[in-house]
């Protein structure tokens, strides 16, 4: 039972608190010759990420971290040049590259769950029955997402896999945790971004005895 | 299970076919402007979720629910989307909207020389067989 990361969005959809669980991300490293004809790099944002193809591991959506035991970093090599064009020139060739998942920036997590928060007004006017709430539960291949929104418009957001059960409860433990540290916290304000130590610390305890299966539901917990 | 209604779109954002069995609820705007509507939807939450996939970028959503209806979704290599909405709990959908692609769609719309790829779909042979095999999923 593992979840991956939390989320807490504010009324008018703006991430006010992100939590990653410590989740190891697979790196694959493999020899390439020239040319890479397995797969198709490109540029996208300040990473180099393979936009087609998929070889010995390394699928659509991984990006470049190092070339020959080298960091790249902002699609460059440390001595400054491009990775592409570095990639273009047969001499340079067999190299080894190592390619990760990387996570989402913090800019592109702001604007991803901004646009969670608009899909789920939009699911709840799309909705065929009356009275519908909006989105509970989202479900991927590999992960799900679960959102509880309380009645004041805030968005609690869950993303584990598919071995998680009770997603509800947890959820409902975590807006305990966020009334009592959070909103009972003096120096806080509402829909501000969360800076408080005792939540996170709570919260990352509460996620651990989680992935430890040591969670026994709302009657535990010594918060 | 109760289906609710069910949509198709094509590869270039139309909606080639729209059926509602049981719909207590309309969206407020007219049938243009919901198919649009639910596109978009499909289509942000499709590339949200593949940001967010910690394994790679081809993870795509398969249905989401809410407190009252299940969205369920599935996509061909081709770009033809499938939206079914049914009732909260039902199982077994991914199977009924695999069938309603192969054994519906591809008998009497593909195989069909009078409907081109890309338009809408007037078929009345393929709205009655989507009927009875819609009438055949078991009812809770």
């Amino acid at each position: 039972m593992s979840v991956i990361s939390a989320y807490i969005i504010n009324k008018a959809g703006g991430l006010i608190f992100s939590h990653d669980q410590p989740i190891h991300s697979p790196e694959v490293e493999a020899i390439f010759t020239y040319p890479v004809g397995g797969l198709v790099l490109e540029e996208v944002d300040r990473n180099v990420m393979v936009k087609f193809g998929e070889q010995q591991g390394i699928q659509v959506g991984y990006s470049l971290v190092s070339v020959n035991g080298q960091p790249v970093t902002s699609r460059c090599l440390p001595n400054g040049e491009n990775v592409l064009k570095f990639l273009q020139n047969p001499a340079n060739f067999p190299v080894r590259l190592k390619f990760t998942r990387l996570k989402a920036s913090v800019n592109e997590r702001i604007m991803l769950l901004s646009m969670f928060h608009s899909i789920y007004a939009i699911s709840v006017k799309l909705s065929p029955e009356k009275q519908s709430s909006g989105i509970q539960c989202v479900e991927a291949d590999t992960f799900k997402l679960h959102c509880f929104q309380t009645v004041t418009g805030v968005k609690f957001i869950l993303v584990s896999d598919h071995k998680l059960s009770k997603a509800g409860e947890l959820l409902n433990e975590i807006y305990k945790l966020y009334s009592d540290y959070v909103l009972k916290n003096p120096f806080y304000s509402v829909d501000m971004p969360i800076r408080c130590e005792q939540f996170n610390t709570n919260l990352a305890k509460l996620l651990d005895s989680v992935e430890r299966s040591t969670y026994l539901g709302p009657s535990s917990g010594s918060v | 299970m109760t289906v609710y209604d069910f949509y198709i779109f094509g590869r270039n954002c139309e909606c080639l076919y729209y059926k509602e069995w049981v719909r207590q609820k309309q969206a407020g705007i007219s049938r243009d402007e919901e198919v649009k509507l639910m596109y978009g939807m499909i289509y942000s939450l499709k590339s949200l979720l593949s940001r967010l996939s910690t394994t790679s970028a081809k993870d795509s959503f398969t249905r989401y629910s809410t407190s009252t209806y299940s969205l369920h979704f599935f996509e061909t290599p081709t770009g033809l989307k499938f939206v079914l909405n049914t009732d909260k709990d039902s199982q077994g959908v991914r199977e009924a909207l695999s069938y309603i692609y192969s054994k519906i769609y591809v008998e009497y719309v593909v195989r069909n020389p009078l409907c081109k790829p890309g338009e809408a779909i007037n078929s009345e042979l393929f709205s009655s067989q989507l009927d009875n095999y819609i009438q055949t999923l078991p009812f809770k």
